[in-house]
């Protein structure tokens, strides 16, 4: 018989070395699918690697790429860190770039330095809007928030297409469903001349730091923990719960709306419906990947993000599927959640009757 | 009157259980995983690998019940996946649900990327053919809404017949829905919570993935990405909306269907005036309503979301 019993205490280093293994492990595991294509495995992982450090401009659009996934890995830690649980960033995201148009397309007239923090607030309250209401049918109706988020997304996503037709069309975009260009004073400035990265990544480190001091050092991150672990027990300590709980709806949903300020006000210029390719949902893992902490998710963004641009060169340069990154990113997944397993838990052979 | 006209159609009718269909097939697999403690969030995946699976297999040959075995036999082995990690290791189910949803769509468009690189349009198969039963067919009425659907419609409908008794009047049943509400009584009883959970979810995934396939195999004839756009998420919906019991969950499917076929109708009439994009977010926010709603009298299963570990009290 094999039983479960939980470590001591888990040791600094099964915490740092599940997700390094983890993610490892996905992409060792990547060469079966790639020996299922038939592709020389060799060859491919070199492609890939070619594809994120073979050149500055490799690595810079690795960068550009992690950025959505720094805001959309802190929206998901700091909603999971309070165990609500919010599959809601893509639909956020969005609402972000939906609001980043709307004061960014010639509505304000205004120098950059007044008219970009306004586009930046606009997308955050935008962001966390679409949040509050699943929060909101949460704490007053007891909804379930994974499945009124999960289908937010849709209905935003529609929402979107109807406003690209209809108010928030270029009327100079030849009927293509698209948004107005934002002004030249909006727009996210250049981190590397002639490079795509952009000012969202800055704005996404800094993110980063914040969330981090607030969820180790401040009474606020202590009463997300505190909630999230034990709600009963919050509530009887004297934490206001529903408070707490929109707190943290607020500050995720605001997160995953810079996201897609991101990529509209620094990546593209405009709003389209494909401006993420799951961003939100990645999110979800790159917060795994990290433990639920800011700091570890600065990394695993960047991890996941060389995944993806790296798979993109691969399959541009070999006829492979570039939906492998995709299989990667969602191997790394579980990889880290058996890890993570490990990492509380041993199992322990006992002899059959024994208790 | 117009909306009168289209709830006298009997293709109306038809129209309404035919979109019923993967959904019947969903909230039965889900309401399976869920009696048991497990929710199982891989459905959206694994309507997709069913979708994709059932269908690839017919394009290389297989026969169209060849091809939803093959389905079933994939949902199967992701919800084996979900399974090991919810039951045994009692990690989260949320998480490890998202995980199987994003492994398995990742797979399934993979595989099929693979095998069919560069094609412009997508190969068809043979479908499942509306059934053609004599004199039942061709009655008024009645022949064209239920005895003109293809054999899965059927198939359907039997299984929530063949889960109702399973789950209501069979000791298994018992065991499962006692393993969902009361892990420990089961486990004081010599039962084992592993294996009753586990196989409840791998049988409940099979169904799921039959949904899929009904998709590529039934309602149309070959895959797209991005096809089950959402379904799997409407069935957790449903099933909570149904209090996890069989009867209401078909009620629940059909009503969805029967709202889907009307506003497809609808949008025919007033479509001048309302834009294509109100109709489609219809089901989305008509599923959150219905959540809403039903949220606070839902009865749970009790031991739904929360891990058991043999030993430990």
């Amino acid at each position: 018989m094999i039983r479960i019993e939980p470590r001591e205490a888990p040791s600094r280093w099964w915490t740092l070395g599940v997700p390094v293994a983890s993610a490892l492990l996905a992409l060792l595991l990547a060469a079966i699918p790639l020996a299922f294509a038939g592709a020389n495995i060799i060859e491919a992982y070199g492609q890939m690697a070619k594809g994120v450090f073979g050149s500055t401009f490799a690595f810079t659009e690795m960068l550009t790429r992690a950025t959505p996934l720094i805001f959309t890995g802190l929206a998901a830690t700091i909603a999971f860190r309070a165990k609500l649980w919010n599959i809601g960033a893509e639909g956020q995201l969005y609402l972000g770039g939906m609001a980043a148009v709307v004061v960014g397309t010639g509505m304000i007239d205004a120098p950059a330095w007044v008219l970009i923090p306004v586009i930046l607030m606009a997308g955050a309250a935008a962001g966390a809007a679409g949040m509050a209401g699943p929060a909101y049918l949460k704490t007053r109706f007891g909804a379930d928030e994974v499945v009124t988020t999960l289908l937010l997304n849709f209905i935003i996503l529609i929402f979107l297409q109807m406003m690209l037709e209809g108010p928030l069309q270029d009327p100079l975009g030849m009927g293509w469903p698209q948004s107005e260009p934002i002004v030249d004073n909006g727009i996210l400035p250049q981190l590397v001349p002639r490079m795509r990265v952009h000012a969202g990544l800055i704005f996404a480190l800094v993110a980063a730091g914040i969330a981090h001091i607030l969820l180790s050092k401040s009474v606020w991150g202590f009463k997300l923990r505190a909630v999230g672990e034990n709600a009963a027990a919050a509530l009887h300590a004297g934490i206001g719960v529903r408070r707490t709980l929109m707190g943290a709806a607020l500050v995720s949903g605001a997160l995953a709306g810079l996201a897609g300020v991101g990529e509209v006000a620094g990546l593209r210029g405009y709003l389209t419906t494909d401006i993420s390719p799951g961003y939100g949902y990645t999110g979800i893992v790159v917060a795994m990947l990290a433990g639920l902490s800011p700091i570890g998710v600065v990394i695993s963004a960047v991890f996941i993000a060389s995944i993806f641009v790296g798979a993109d060169t691969m399959s541009r340069a070999m006829g492979v599927s570039s939906y492998l990154a995709d299989l990667v990113v969602a191997l790394s997944l579980i990889c880290v959640l058996v890890g993570g397993f490990t990492a509380r838990y041993r199992f322990v052979r006992t002899n059959k009757g024994d208790k | 009157m117009d909306i009168l006209q289209i709830l006298f159609s009997d293709s109306f009718w038809a129209a309404s259980l035919r979109i019923a269909t993967p959904l019947i097939f969903g909230v039965l697999g889900a309401l399976i995983c869920e009696k048991s403690g497990v929710l199982n969030l891989g459905i959206e995946g694994i309507f997709v690998a069913g979708a994709m699976a059932g269908w690839m297999a017919v394009w290389l040959g297989a026969g169209l019940w060849g091809g939803l075995l093959v389905a079933a036999a994939v949902g199967g082995f992701f919800g084996l996946i979900h399974a090991v990690l919810t039951v045994p290791l009692g990690l989260s189910q949320h998480v490890s649900g998202l995980g199987v949803t994003m492994l398995a769509t990742s797979v399934s468009y993979f595989a099929y990327r693979t095998a069919l690189p560069d094609l412009s349009s997508p190969p068809r198969i043979t479908p499942f053919q509306p059934l053609d039963i004599p004199i039942l067919s061709d009655l008024p009425f009645i022949g064209p809404v239920l005895f003109q659907q293809t054999a899965m419609t059927w198939l359907a409908l039997f299984l929530v017949v063949l889960v109702w008794w399973v789950l209501e009047r069979t000791p298994l049943g018992l065991a499962i829905r006692a393993v969902g509400d009361n892990p420990d009584a089961v486990d004081a009883q010599g039962l084992s919570v592993y294996a009753l959970r586990i196989g409840a979810v791998v049988v409940g995934s099979a169904l799921m993935a039959l949904g899929g396939a009904f998709l590529t195999m039934s309602a149309f004839d070959s895959f797209f990405f991005g096809m089950v756009n959402g379904r799997g998420w409407i069935v957790i919906a449903l099933v909570i909306f149904a209090s996890w019991r069989p009867r209401k969950a078909l009620l629940g499917a059909l009503l969805f269907g029967a709202f889907e076929a009307f506003q497809v109708r609808l949008q025919t009439q007033v479509g001048a005036f309302v834009p294509s994009q109100v109709f489609l977010m219809a089901p989305y926010v008509l599923s959150i309503f219905a959540l809403v709603i039903v949220a606070r009298r839902a009865e749970y299963p009790r031991a739904l979301l929360k891990p058991w570990f043999k030993g430990q009290r």
